[in-house]
């Protein structure tokens, strides 16, 4: 839909989290007049701790059959908005003790083949031996959620979005037709059904080892995965607390992260601990996102642990929403 | 059954962790029918360093009017455990603690020598223990003389979903203390180990991994349910014992009966 460029309706997008940026996206996209306001600090953002697994298949094992349905455009869109967006599918192993677990993923996922010691040598040769059985999706992705949505604040910049530090109670929302509210936990206070769930991650350096896809370690009680950055550097995450606690990573976790690189691969003692990060995810009771509409301003929340995997589509439906009143009100006023 | 002087209808005690999402887990529940609730403090961080931080997650639970049995799960010494269900009584506001001592740390196993010893302390800090335990005669024993008015003895491993490892162990007890509500808590896997435990004369059962885990959480909790009340029907109506021989069930005439 395109207006003349008087008649494009004036939207506000308040959070530069995934779901921020990428709503701005799509409503720039889409021929929308979009400024975006965000907190000044990178930290404040549950995305900045995000693994970036693109990972419909393996996601759906504890989420509800639509997931899958609401990802199925996310790894073609984020391709194209994306260059650093990795198509080299993801792999999932198990200790032998914990054998089972692969076999009870293997049953509630789809769009895998099995592997053998041999076939997961071949796809990442520094783990050879390590592992006798495991799962390929071949079909999922991975990205660095840091570099990625600094690409689409650079995308918005150039196309003349604008994008300033300022608190959500300071925006005038009169001087927009409408606002979408994607501050993710910091909007606890208007959704009553919103609650924090803690995740801590690691990220790693450790030159002996090179991975080019994530890897998902089963595990009865902690399962976790490890994404690559590039440059040997690693993303080991993540935990799952319910729990709002904002405070810094706990020596549990620290331990339980650094024990499964290490399950992973022995070379990760080894391995320079860069960052150790905390953060809240935004989850709603079914721990899918959901968009409220409560007339000026549409509430976009919920993401969850899928962030970077639901936020294009949940993006399109709030265009969805916004553009079409929008179109309607010009013709009525027409 | 009656435990600390509360009467439970359901036999069935469920656990509140590892389920897909909230949501699957009040479906879970409901479709339990279950009153009672374990919560474990440490592991939903329901403390926190701002004391509430995990409030929203138990708001879901609050409109199911459901007791709540917070546990010190994760817990290794008697100090943390002891911790643990102090903070949990004010967080909660019950004096009900469903006492993990961890002893080991890959099985999981109770501690038994020092679950005992934060028995006794918690019973004198006014705490109504429901201690989780081996199957061991001699501990149980001295759980009761600590102040336990319940015990919960493992079926297997915490989450391994083996069932009853040591049947003849689990019998012993039920025989050595017949008044004594006996729970059979962590191992159940399938609705069929639960089924057995209520047969073998236990009060209730306690689980969490085995609908939480499942592919369909709301509907294993509906059949763990369903097994639960079939085991207790068939303990109070008196089973057949198992025998060596065919007995058969209508006269079989022109034979002699002994030969």
């Amino acid at each position: 839909m395109q207006w003349l460029p008087e008649h494009a309706p004036r939207v506000l997008v308040i959070g530069a989290g995934v779901s921020g940026l990428v709503t701005a996206t799509v409503l720039a996209g889409r021929g929308a007049k979009v400024s975006l306001i965000h907190r000044p600090e990178t930290r404040t953002r549950a995305s900045h701790f995000a693994g970036g697994m693109l990972a419909p298949w393996c996601e759906a094992a504890d989420a509800p059959p639509r997931l899958a349905q609401d990802a199925a455009s996310a790894i073609d869109w984020w391709s194209g908005h994306f260059a650093g967006t990795q198509r080299h599918g993801s792999l999932v192993v198990a200790p032998r003790r914990d054998r089972e677990e692969l076999a009870r993923f293997a049953r509630r996922t789809s769009h895998h083949t099995a592997l053998d010691a041999a076939a997961i040598a071949a796809l990442e040769p520094d783990l050879e031996g390590r592992f006798d059985q495991g799962l390929h999706f071949a079909e999922e992705a991975h990205l660095d959620p840091r570099k990625a949505l600094e690409a689409l604040s650079e995308g918005l910049r150039q196309q003349g979005v604008s994008l300033r530090d300022c608190d959500a109670d300071e925006a005038r929302f009169g001087d927009y037709d409408r606002v979408v509210d994607c501050r993710g936990h910091a909007a606890a206070q208007d959704w009553r059904d919103l609650r924090g769930v803690r995740g801590e991650m690691l990220l790693l350096r450790c030159p002996d080892i090179s991975l080019s896809r994530p890897v998902r370690l089963l595990h009865p009680r902690i399962p976790l995965y490890i994404v690559p950055r590039g440059n040997h550097c690693f993303m080991v995450g993540a935990t799952m607390i319910e729990s709002s606690d904002r405070r810094a990573i706990t020596a549990r976790s620290t331990m339980d992260l650094l024990n499964a690189a290490y399950t992973l691969h022995p070379a990760f003692a080894e391995a320079e601990i860069l960052e150790a990060g905390a953060n809240i995810r935004p989850a709603l009771p079914d721990n899918m996102p959901a968009l409220k509409d409560e007339g000026q301003v549409l509430r976009l929340n919920g993401m969850y642990r899928h962030g970077f995997l639901l936020a294009p589509h949940l993006a399109n439906q709030a265009a969805d929403i916004l553009l079409h009143r929008h179109t309607h009100h010009r013709e009525v006023s027409a | 059954m009656h435990v600390y002087g509360t009467e439970l209808r359901s036999r069935l005690l469920l656990g509140t962790a590892q389920y897909p999402s909230p949501a699957v887990m009040v479906e879970a529940i409901q479709a339990s029918a279950t009153e009672v609730v374990t919560v474990s403090l440490r592991r939903e961080g329901a403390g926190g360093e701002q004391g509430m931080a995990g409030q929203r997650f138990w708001d879901v639970l609050r409109p199911l009017n459901l007791r709540v049995l917070p546990n010190t799960a994760g817990c290794h010494s008697v100090k943390e455990a002891v911790l643990t269900a102090h903070m949990a009584r004010e967080v909660f506001d019950t004096r009900w603690i469903k006492l993990e001592v961890i002893g080991e740390h890959d099985t999981l196993q109770p501690d038994v020598f020092g679950l005992v010893e934060a028995a006794r302390i918690l019973i004198a800090d006014g705490f109504q223990v429901f201690p989780y335990t081996t199957e061991d005669l001699v501990v149980a024993g001295r759980l009761l003389d600590a102040g336990c008015e319940v015990l919960m003895p493992w079926g297997s491993p915490i989450g391994s979903g083996r069932g009853l490892n040591n049947v003849y162990g689990l019998r012993t007890l039920r025989a050595h203390f017949p008044e004594v509500p006996l729970v059979v808590d962590a191992g159940i896997g399938l609705p069929s180990h639960a089924a057995q435990a209520m047969e073998l004369g236990y009060d209730a059962v306690l689980l969490n991994t085995a609908v939480a885990g499942a592919g369909d959480p709301p509907r294993m909790a509906k059949a763990m349910a369903q097994a639960v009340e079939a085991g207790r029907a068939a303990f109070l109506a008196d089973p057949v014992r198992a025998r060596d021989m065919a007995a058969p069930s209508t006269p079989v005439l022109g034979m002699p009966v002994f030969s």
